[in-house]
């Protein structure tokens, strides 16, 4: 996939009322559909009922508080309050009922992802039992179609909310607390999510993407993201893998196979092979990228990586040798 | 209740009662006299001075609120805009919300009932006049602080909710939380006065013959929202102190690494917080009862049903806040039960709705300025409404939950069903306060202009909720493609500016021109219809005695009197809980400076306090020395409460 291709994607499918997951569907399909027609049809009864009470003709005979026609209003309010009881009593059921399709555990073969909140941006983890065959990523959450995938949910600081609208509804992620969802793509596609609970200062933006492929594609994927980064073959990149280790990069930064392993911010193993950087800020371009590690305070103001004074040359070498991580 | 007095026929006694009306007035005139200039409006204990002050000053925040919120829809109407910056944004919305919650919303719902409430229920003033004058300037020195600490740059900038542990120590350092924390501390005390005044005010002293069955609803639902803030204020004082010590003092009450829970604040937060919806919205139904039963020239069909809605209402509003908290990942049983209580509380709404539409239905509608804002309020706060039961859902709640879905929800609830009830309430009243009429052709305007304007500003966000926008964002990717609806927003709110805009001029054009009021100009059927506009000092010249719940309709003349009363002194009537039969008199309180005092001194410690733990050690002697100020007995007050004491009840009987 060339970077064109990557960019024109971007940001990725967004909306609750184009569901590709079971879970959206049936939100879309059984609670949200019913409750707007019986609320748009119930709209215009009192509506209908309010405007027909001001403005009807009305007799110069009829007296405002004539004792006989008040039963008849006590009859009307008394009907149409039972009617609001039952609607909303069905409604308690239906929602009830969808409520338990949405949380019933998905089968065994379900994959399991764990994503860790962090301020401004996501922690991604596929685990294995064998711990050198994990695989870290960031801010991109793929997932084969058809398949449940089972996240557990963290957080290492504040309060964040994960949320991809079209595949299901969100979560939090809670320091001290341990949640999960199930989600599971039925359609091939890119979609967006986007941290929902107020988190400071760059809250709005702190995307991610989930990218459901199919089986074989994410059988592939995965085992990409396995191995550890690729050894620089020219000058120009053993230039770029010796500016990233000799700046303040691995202070923050990991890339597998390097000594670099810090995991304060996003590792950067594989980053190439990712679709955004900024957490679903920018598409992943070599203009962007240069942009983002030179200045990325006037991308994203208070995002936790400082600015990079490099020179020219050493920034050409450093993004060179970051497209090699793919 | 017994036959009563006409004011001419008052038995006289010798050397204290005066002989006739114009002498009772004369001599209230001169023991209810307001004390002029600043060393009298500092002194005063006047329902009325004080709640026309706390409304004024409730109503500049609602347009500090409002500029704030200009200001976020101008950052919003382009993607990637630069009008405010993050650190700007946050700030901005976190005092939208405070000021709007707690320095708008709540304050000017209480003043409203500080000034109505004695007025509608036949009595001098409220019970505790020196009480209701140190909240009014406690609540005047937190939002005054607030808005200071904001031009400094240190305004709140975690929403005006705080959640820890963003708003805890280590992710928020500095002074920003520590001044939202004590500003919450400031306006519960403000908002626990007022309820408690309320409360008293209405249970004790309503006029003869007024039973509680016979009382107007918009006392009703002052009684209810009076309670409601009884229960729910506390739990958010509970809540800013713990975050205020996890803050100062290094506790650990939200910390999870120590054993502390970040959700305990939710709950204690929301416990208070989804209340205080109520706390705004049922005075607005006490509003529209008023101005419903005014224009259609009918008292309001099914005053128990009414009355029962209310209730339950404040009874139901305790039991939902869960629903905020609906994507923590609480156990689905319970989260099941906070789905019934939540669709429940449509219940009560739906049968006042249905009440008022039978009573304008059954009546003869005078479309006036007020009653349009009604119909404004019925159309809107039905949208809001609904958008409330569907949220409800825990499943559909959690698609929606924190995006703009939320957003349009909450503002169609509290404008549609707090704000244009207010604006309603205003030009019923204005002529009541000042004396004067507003326009009315300005007057349609307004409406107009709110009405679009509203709909254009938040219809859209539903919509960009559905297409995954969140809240609290200070701007969004252009390829996300919600520009266009942001846009419709922000021009939807400035036709909102527009619309206040033409308001601030009709008020400043009827205080200067505006056509006199009389007494009575909407042919009312409450007792504040029955006195001068503006009211005097001591509201009636006597005191009026209720034989129905309208008790202005059908009574031409004059209106039956309470005599026996002292006039030569500050004098009020206690009456019995239930039936309103006379009590007991008591002697009120002359203007004094002490509430003012201590509230000084309340701000000077709460305010220390964020920057010193000796803010107690000098704060504490401070409000010692005022609070003793205010209590010193006074030998003249204790003789004349015996003497009054020693008298027989009043007579309200021929």
């Amino acid at each position: 996939m060339t970077l064109l291709q990557q960019a024109a994607g971007f940001p990725g499918a967004h909306s609750v009322l184009d569901p590709t997951g079971p879970q959206a569907a049936l939100i879309k399909e059984r609670l949200w559909d019913p409750m707007y027609g019986t609320a748009a049809v119930t709209f215009a009864l009192v509506l209908a009922a309010l405007f027909w009470a001001a403005f009807r003709r009305r007799r110069s005979s009829e007296v405002p508080d004539d004792p006989a026609r008040e039963r008849g209003m006590r009859v009307t309010v008394g009907l149409a309050t039972g009617l609001t009881i039952v609607v909303l009593f069905v409604f308690l059921v239906i929602d009830a009922k969808v409520g338990r399709a949405i949380t019933a555990t998905p089968g065994h073969d379900a994959l399991q992802i764990r994503v860790t909140g962090h301020q401004w941006w996501w922690e991604v983890q596929y685990r294995d039992s064998l711990p050198q065959r994990w695989v870290t990523t960031a801010n991109e959450i793929h997932v084969p179609v058809g398949r449940p995938a089972v996240v557990e949910l963290r957080s290492t600081d504040v309060i964040h909310s994960f949320w991809p609208p079209n595949l299901t509804a969100k979560r939090d992620l809670i320091p001290g607390k341990e949640n999960s969802l199930w989600l599971q793509a039925d359609r091939a596609g890119v979609y967006r999510g986007q941290c929902a609970e107020y988190c400071g200062h760059q809250h709005a933006k702190m995307a991610f993407l989930v990218v459901a492929q199919p089986v074989d594609s994410f059988a592939d994927w995965l085992t990409r993201q396995r191995d550890t980064a690729s050894t620089p073959t020219d000058s120009l990149t053993r230039r770029g893998q010796e500016v990233f280790l000799g700046s303040a990069c691995p202070m923050c930064h990991a890339i597998a196979g390097t000594p670099a392993g810090s995991r304060v911010g996003p590792d950067l193993t594989h980053l190439a092979s990712r679709r955004t950087i900024a957490a679903g800020t920018l598409p992943n371009t070599r203009g962007n990228l240069g942009g983002w590690i030179v200045n990325p305070q006037s991308i994203k103001p208070g995002a936790k990586m400082p600015p990079n004074n490099l020179d020219p040359d050493d920034l050409q070498a450093l993004l060179a040798y970051l497209e090699t991580l793919r | 209740m017994s036959t009563t007095l006409s004011p001419a026929e008052a038995p006289v006694e010798p050397g204290r009662r005066p002989a006739s009306v114009s002498e009772v007035v004369m001599q209230l005139e001169e023991t209810w006299r307001a004390e002029p200039g600043l060393r009298g409006w500092l002194r005063s204990v006047d329902h009325k001075s004080i709640a026309t002050r706390y409304i004024v000053t409730a109503f500049v925040f609602f347009l500090l609120g409002g500029i704030e919120a200009a200001m976020m829809r101008a950052q919003l109407a382009r993607p990637e805009n630069t009008v405010l910056g993050p650190d700007a944004y946050n700030q901005f919305f976190t005092m939208h919300g405070t000021t709007m919650m707690f320095l708008f919303a709540v304050p000017i719902m209480e003043a409203v009932g500080l000034y109505l409430v004695p007025l509608m229920i036949g009595a001098r003033n409220v019970v505790f006049p020196k009480l209701n004058a140190y909240g009014y300037w406690v609540y005047l020195f937190g939002g005054v602080f607030l808005y200071v600490m904001f031009f400094l740059n240190t305004g709140p900038d975690t929403g005006w909710f705080s959640y820890v542990p963003l708003a805890g120590p280590e992710y928020s350092p500095g002074k920003r939380v520590d001044v939202w924390a004590q500003t919450i501390t400031f306006t519960e005390i403000a908002a626990l006065v007022a309820s408690v005044e309320l409360i008293v005010t209405i249970l004790k002293t309503r006029a003869p013959g007024m039973s509680l069955n016979r009382m107007p609803l918009f006392v009703w639902a002052m009684l209810v929202q009076s309670f409601m803030v009884l229960f729910a204020m506390p739990w958010v004082a509970t809540a800013s102190q713990f975050l205020a010590m996890d803050r100062l003092l290094g506790t650990h009450f939200f910390n999870p690494a120590e054993g502390g829970d970040p959700l305990l604040w939710q709950h204690l937060f929301w416990f208070f917080g989804h209340p205080e919806v109520y706390i705004i919205f049922v005075p607005a139904l006490g509003f529209v009862s008023s101005i419903v039963a005014t224009f259609t020239r009918r008292p309001v069909f099914g005053y128990p049903a009414m009355v029962l809605s209310m209730v339950g209402t404040g009874f139901l509003g305790f039991g939902l806040w869960v629903h905020h908290m609906f994507a923590t990942g609480l156990p689905q049983l319970g989260e099941s039960f906070f789905t019934g209580a939540s669709l429940m509380i449509a219940i009560p709404s739906g049968i006042q709705i249905f009440c008022w539409i039978a009573t304008i239905w059954a009546g003869r509608p005078r479309f006036t300025v007020p009653f349009l804002w009604v119909l404004g309020f019925v159309v809107l706060f039905i949208i809001g409404g609904f958008t409330g039961v569907m949220i409800a859902s825990v499943p559909f709640d959690q698609q929606v939950h924190d995006t703009y879905f939320i957003v349009a929800h909450f503002h169609y609830v509290l404008i549609g069903g707090a704000v244009f009830p207010l604006f309603g309430a205003f030009y019923f009243w204005f002529p009541k306060v000042t004396g004067r009429m507003l326009s009315e052709r300005l007057g349609r305007w307004n409406f107009w202009l709110f009405f679009v304007g509203m709909n254009l500003t938040f219809f859209p966000m539903h919509q960009l909720g559905f297409e995954g926008m969140p809240r609290r964002v200070y701007t969004y990717l252009a390829e996300t493609g919600w520009g266009d609806l942001n846009l419709l927003a922000s021009v939807g709110a400035a036709t909102i500016a527009t619309s206040v805009l033409l308001f601030l001029i009709n008020v400043a054009v009827s205080l200067r021109s505006g056509s006199l009021a009389g007494d009575d100009p909407w042919v009312g059927d409450t007792l504040e219809w029955a006195t001068s506009s503006p009211p005097r000092p001591y509201n009636f010249p006597l005191i009026p005695v209720v034989e129905g719940r309208s008790p202005l309709w059908g009574h031409p003349g004059e209106l039956p009197a309470v005599a026996g009363l002292r006039t030569d002194v500050r004098e009020v009537l206690v009456t019995s809980m239930l039936d309103a039969e006379p009590d007991s008199r008591h002697r009120h309180p002359p203007p004094t400076i002490w509430p003012f005092l201590t509230a000084v001194a309340t701000a000077v410690t709460f305010i220390t306090l964020i920057f010193t733990p000796w803010g107690l050690v000098i704060g504490a002697p401070l409000l010692f020395l005022a609070l003793l100020g205010w209590a010193w007995p006074h030998g003249r007050d204790h003789a004349e409460q015996r003497r009054i004491e020693a008298e027989a009840p009043v007579e309200v009987t021929a």
